[in-house]
């Protein structure tokens, strides 16, 4: 068994005013950024991250230091640079970055700290999903505290770098989670991503270099310098340093946000009583969307997958976000994936042809079959549909801008490939075959 | 002789606000404060009237149209008047398996709306993840988050909206 035995993001979760500066600052908050200012070089705090196995927590688990390294040197290129943190957190399934926000504020703002000193940033941006009127509230009192008390401003910790910290709101719009979108959104404009290249690295917001990095990633650098980069990259797995944050929900008995070690399996985190506490009494696993809805489904046979980075790779999934959302075996495969591909089809951006057509005519399809109109035929349409916006496997070689048209994809493949008896018997039987009870044990509303 | 936009306290408000969100940006980037700065004429207006449009744009040094683009692009913007209580409510897959598709069928019954019609008091809608998926199902009410609803909580929720 592979329990967490130590929390590392979630320690001081819940403890009396860990919001604000005074709670954090008596549990050792900011020393770490004062460390970091006063005796490392910027290149060494990289150097640091690189070591620690740090991994993007938003989705696509990119090398945090390797990103970083991507800026080019103040010599090349003499533009202010940035740093954009990604609070846009909207993949379906997923509810971690808001409660980092709730509960530790501060320590996603040392991590800024820390990070805006290794990019030599003297800007940050925070954006934060127009929906998170609360945590938004909470971060915005966290900010003015921490200028209050001389951590931000002309004068960071009372060194003589320079950093300014704003939130910024977002509006309701999935695509600006995407990080060139989420820059165009940041210069005030309706959230269209960018082609890539060039990468932000080297032209990111008003054409300066920036990084855009995920909450729950920065809010890791505190924990990075206290214990060590070593610490942090042995207490992960494989390359994929510390912990991670995973939302668990859907058909178990008890969903929740939960921190989990690397080496925690599938099957842990759904059955552990640490954890999700296992199925409905009498019900076992139909499907697991492993890492936001985005992510393709697992069966019940591949659970035993850690829930570490690289282990989603010979499934052909990924860890994605953490969003996990499990559905028992009464729950009907063909209107969860109607209800995943509505919210692809409503949250295209419009700006690519084969995303911004092929997502509301696959969630059509799956209407028609879902109400028992379908034909054999609408199957092979929908795989077509799917594969022309991104063929799948592997995942990545999507014929859009950004990942949005992939995100909508996965799913319709893994789904009909995975279930396929289940979408012939809608076909055949010209119905639902759970009738007016298509969302499992718990979905009824009482 | 129309109404004027704002109040002389509005007109403050909207002045200072607007004046603190430029500051945040390079001089030469005024229009990157447009999600904030309709965020601020939201709020004390409660939507976006075509004159607070044009307020919002000679501020910001851009044109209206550049305002109705984004406005129109995100959802929680209201270029109409919304209702007074506007009620979002997920119906995600999170949310789906916890009850949310009957909790939307219970509201349209008792506030006798159907989701998607703007009316005068409420404007109930469905919305997608609100990342509340572990504590499902979930609702906003003007932009307040309410989790783990059940009937009971429910109705005790909406016999406050008055």
């Amino acid at each position: 068994m592979s329990v967490l035995t130590e929390k590392v993001m979630t320690r001081d979760w819940g403890k009396p005013g860990q919001h604000a500066f005074k709670g954090y600052q008596e549990r050792g908050g900011y020393q770490q950024l004062k460390k970091v200012l006063t005796s490392m070089q910027p290149a060494q705090v990289t150097d640091e991250v690189k070591r620690s196995n740090l991994r993007g927590r938003g989705g696509a688990g990119f090398p945090t230091g390797l990103k970083w390294s991507f800026v080019p040197s103040l010599e090349k290129n003499t533009k202010p640079r940035y740093l954009a943190i990604n609070a846009d957190e909207s993949e379906p399934g997923t509810a971690k970055d808001r409660f980092i926000l709730e509960y530790d504020p501060h320590l996603l703002l040392e991590g800024i700290g820390i990070a805006c000193y290794a990019l030599g940033a003297h800007t940050c941006y925070i954006y934060a999903r127009g929906e998170f009127k609360h945590p938004s509230a909470v971060l915005d009192a966290a900010i003015a505290d921490a200028y209050a008390n001389g951590v931000f401003g002309k004068k960071l910790m009372g060194t003589d770098f320079e950093l300014d910290v704003y939130q910024v709101r977002g509006a309701g719009a999935y695509i600006c989670g995407e990080e060139t979108a989420l820059l165009e959104s940041l210069e005030g404009k309706k959230g269209w991503p960018r082609l890539k290249p060039p990468f932000p690295a080297v032209v990111g917001l008003f054409g300066c270099p920036t990084v855009v990095n995920n909450v729950e990633t920065i809010a890791a650098l505190p924990r990075i310098f206290e214990k060590g980069a070593d610490w942090f990259a042995r207490l992960g797995a494989a390359k994929s340093g510390g912990t991670r944050l995973v939302t668990l929900s859907g058909s178990v008995k008890r969903p929740g946000t939960y921190e989990v070690g690397m080496d925690t399996s599938m099957k842990e985190l759904i059955f552990d009583k640490e954890y999700g506490q296992g199925m409905p009494e009498g019900r076992s696993v139909k499907a697991v969307i492993p890492g936001g809805s985005s992510a393709p489904v697992l069966t019940a046979d591949e659970l035993e997958v850690k829930l570490e980075f690289d282990a989603f790779k010979p499934l052909q999934s990924m860890a994605g976000s953490g969003g996990v959302i499990v559905m028992d075996d009464s729950t009907c495969m063909v209107r969860s994936l109607w209800r995943v591909a509505r919210f692809y089809a409503e949250e295209s951006c419009g700006q690519c042809t084969p995303c911004r057509e092929g997502q509301p005519w696959m969630a059509r399809l799956l209407r028609k079959i879902e109400e028992g109109r379908g034909e054999l035929a609408d199957l092979d349409t929908l795989m077509q549909v799917a594969q022309s916006i991104a063929p799948w496997p592997p995942i990545g070689l999507g014929n859009t801008i950004c990942a949005l048209g992939d995100a909508g994809a996965l799913p319709v493949q893994s789904f009909v490939q995975k279930f396929r008896k289940d979408f012939e018997d809608h076909i055949t039987q010209k119905r639902c075959p759970h009738g007016d009870k298509p969302w499992g044990t718990y979905g009824e509303f009482q | 002789m129309s109404e004027p936009l704002f109040t002389a306290a509005e007109q403050k408000r909207f002045d200072d606000e607007i004046a603190v969100l430029l500051s945040h940006y390079p001089n030469d980037r005024k229009s990157a404060s447009m999600l904030p700065a309709l965020r601020v004429l939201q709020t004390i207006k409660g939507w976006l009237p075509p004159e607070g449009m044009k307020l919002v744009a000679e501020r910001l040094e851009t044109t209206v149209a550049h305002c109705y683009e984004v406005a129109t692009f995100y959802v929680m913007f209201h270029t109409e008047k919304p209702g007074k209580y506007v009620i979002d409510v997920c119906t995600n897959l999170s949310c789906a398996l916890r009850g949310a598709e009957g909790m939307l069928k219970y509201m349209e019954q008792k506030l006798n709306t159907h989701a998607g019609t703007r009316g005068e008091k409420y404007f109930l809608r469905e919305t997608e993840c609100l990342a509340s998926c572990g504590t499902a199902p979930c609702l906003q009410i003007n932009e307040d988050h309410h989790e783990n609803l059940t009937k009971q909580k429910l109705d005790a929720l909406l016999e406050k909206l008055s």
